[in-house]
């Protein structure tokens, strides 16, 4: 397939403000049950959801470049009921509006028990928004994922990792990020975060290494016999019927050779997992602010890197029809 | 229910393009606008076409044969690029099957384009909306053309009939009778499309002529050859078998 830089964008952007928003609620989680030392900077939630926002909405600005008529975007949401795409364009909106909620009631400190737990933890509006935009942080990576994965004859996303990579790699990109957030802002959540974030890009690495082995190993189902419905082992297209491009040779394939995908996927293993899993550890006996930021900066640019052969990867049937010009 | 459809005999398609030409010439001057061209003379030509003929060779030279291959929609009774469409702008009709795009409705997202296995969903670079095949939903049904015409494009001007055009959830149907008896197939049935166009195989003309065919052994003309009535002839004859 052809990697289209606004949906490169939009996945990679929308997959970060989800993570940021998972590791924000994870911390307030983590405070409130008394797991780890209190920390009461409600600075740190209401600037992280407002990253969160922000990257949310540069997402959804990226994503109106894929689309030929815009202005009439707001129709996609008519058929959540079978298309992923019309449940992504309904769940990204929720999910904008269930972390300014959240921010909100830490902007606005609502943070007076509405009820107690039976252990005796207080349970204020924060916490019930914040498990709220978790679920919807959820339902959009699913949305997400599933877009791609629901297609069955683009067999290397036809696959449960695909939705897993896609949640794991957003939510590993965001814990990074949420490191960055907590060292600049001095909330000695730093640590914490990057653990976290560790685990995160150490387990999106081993999921994401299982669907490169995967796909490497994929028998395509169709193969020009029964593209054209001719039994014999040999057959070969002389002319696909037209000189020139169309869209059938531009939206299907990378245009560019399997070295450069291969080499792309070599770089954005080394930028998403090996450098910022080096820059994380260390970062965890230093403090500042900007081993963190670097890794965040390496990492996000191996995102772009890894969604681009994500696409690039994809063997779409449609091209075994377009193979030769006459 | 009706299913509109089409078949198309590769063994009698020629490649001539006609149906490539007249589709395009009959749905660029409709009322849903033009098909884009873009540099249509230039270097790097590209446009909108619903319908394309490609060319295969099959086997190896001396064996091979020349398949020239027309390539639309197929217009599937489970088509996955229906349910895909976010905006409920690509629909397929209940009354005839037929597959459609409302172009003012369509976003341009090109979803629908991925999910359609057989690459026979082309953007319009100008209009930026989805386009594919109608089957000529504005000429079947139009009254003002004498009856023999309402066909599409590409049916009316094949020059050697190759494209027949019909329904084919009626048994009796031109199309499911050329189906049923030339043995009609769909394409890439592995992703269950059930692709309601139906293309029907390359058939050898072949004679079958045994050895004993070709000299006879049992001349009915050897009695002839004998001088007397009881003389042994140089072969059987048919009398020597039969009384009449
Ligand atoms: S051929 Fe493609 S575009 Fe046409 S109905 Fe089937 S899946 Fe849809
Ligand atoms: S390109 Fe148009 S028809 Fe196709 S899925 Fe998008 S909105 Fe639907």
């Amino acid at each position: 397939m052809h990697p289209a830089f606004s949906v490169v964008f939009l996945t990679t952007l929308i997959g970060a403000a989800q993570g940021l928003f998972l590791a924000l609620f994870t911390g307030q989680i983590f405070t409130t049950f008394k797991l780890m030392p209190e920390q009461n900077d409600p600075n740190f939630y209401i600037i992280g959801s407002a990253l969160s926002l922000l990257l949310l909405g540069a997402g959804l600005f990226a994503s109106f470049f894929h689309l030929g008529h815009p202005e009439r975007a707001w129709r996609s949401i008519a058929k959540w009921r079978t298309s992923w795409l019309s449940r992504e364009v309904i769940a990204l909106p929720a999910m904008m509006a269930g972390v300014t909620a959240y921010g909100a009631a830490h902007y606005f400190d609502l943070t007076y028990p509405l009820f107690e737990t039976p252990g005796g933890t207080g349970i204020d509006a924060t916490l019930i928004l914040g498990f709220i935009t978790t679920a919807l942080t959820y339902t959009l990576f699913v949305c997400t994922g599933m877009i791609y994965a629901c297609i069955k004859f683009l067999q290397e996303w036809h696959s449960p990792l695909t939705v897993i990579n896609f949640t794991l790699l957003g939510t590993a990109s965001g814990f990074t990020l949420a490191t960055v957030l907590s060292a600049w802002l001095d909330t000695e959540l730093a640590n914490f975060y990057a653990t976290w974030a560790i685990t995160f890009t150490v387990l999106a690495f081993l999921f994401r290494l299982a669907s490169v082995v995967r796909n490497q190993k994929i028998t395509p189902k169709s193969d020009l016999r029964s593209a054209i419905g001719v039994r014999h082992p040999k057959v070969v297209q002389i002319t696909q019927g037209f000189l020139g491009g169309s869209f059938n040779t531009r939206e299907y394939f990378h245009g560019t050779t399997e070295i450069v995908v291969r080499n792309v996927k070599y770089i954005a293993f080394i930028l998403v997992f090996l450098i910022p899993i080096i820059l994380l550890v260390v970062s965890l006996q230093t403090t500042g602010v900007i081993i963190p930021l670097i890794a965040i900066l390496v990492q996000y640019m191996g995102l772009i890197a890894e969604r681009w052969f994500f696409f690039a990867d994809a063997n779409h049937p449609q091209n075994l029809y377009y193979q030769n010009m006459a | 229910m009706t299913q509109l459809a089409l078949v198309i005999d590769l063994n009698v398609c020629v490649g001539c393009h006609a149906c490539v030409t007249s589709c395009k010439e009959w749905n660029t001057s409709g009322e849903a606008g033009p098909m884009t061209d873009k540099m249509p003379y230039g270097k790097d030509p590209t446009g909108t076409f619903f319908n394309r003929v490609q060319t295969f060779e099959v086997g190896t030279y001396p064996n091979v044969e020349t398949v020239h291959f027309p390539k639309s929609c197929l217009h599937c009774e489970e088509p996955p690029c229906v349910p895909v469409c976010p905006t409920g702008a690509s629909y397929k009709r209940k009354e005839d099957g037929i597959v459609l795009v409302d172009y003012d409705k369509c976003i341009g997202c090109k979803y629908c384009s991925w999910a359609c296995p057989y690459g026979a969903r082309e953007l319009d670079e100008k209009q930026r909306v989805m386009k594919k095949c109608t089957l000529c939903v504005d000429r079947i049904y139009d009254e003002s053309l004498p009856e023999t015409e309402r066909k599409p494009a590409c049916v009316m001007s094949c020059p050697t009939s190759a494209r027949l055009f019909g329904d084919v959830h009626d048994p009796d149907s031109e199309v499911s009778l050329a189906i049923r008896n030339l043995n009609g197939y769909q394409l890439m049935p592995e992703w269950g499309t059930n692709p309601s166009n139906h293309y029907l195989p390359r058939r050898k003309t072949e004679i079958r002529i045994h050895k004993d065919e070709l000299k006879r052994v049992d001349n009915p003309l050897s009695k002839e050859q004998r001088k007397t009535h009881k003389a042994p002839g140089t072969g059987p004859s048919l009398d020597d078998m039969t009384t009449w």
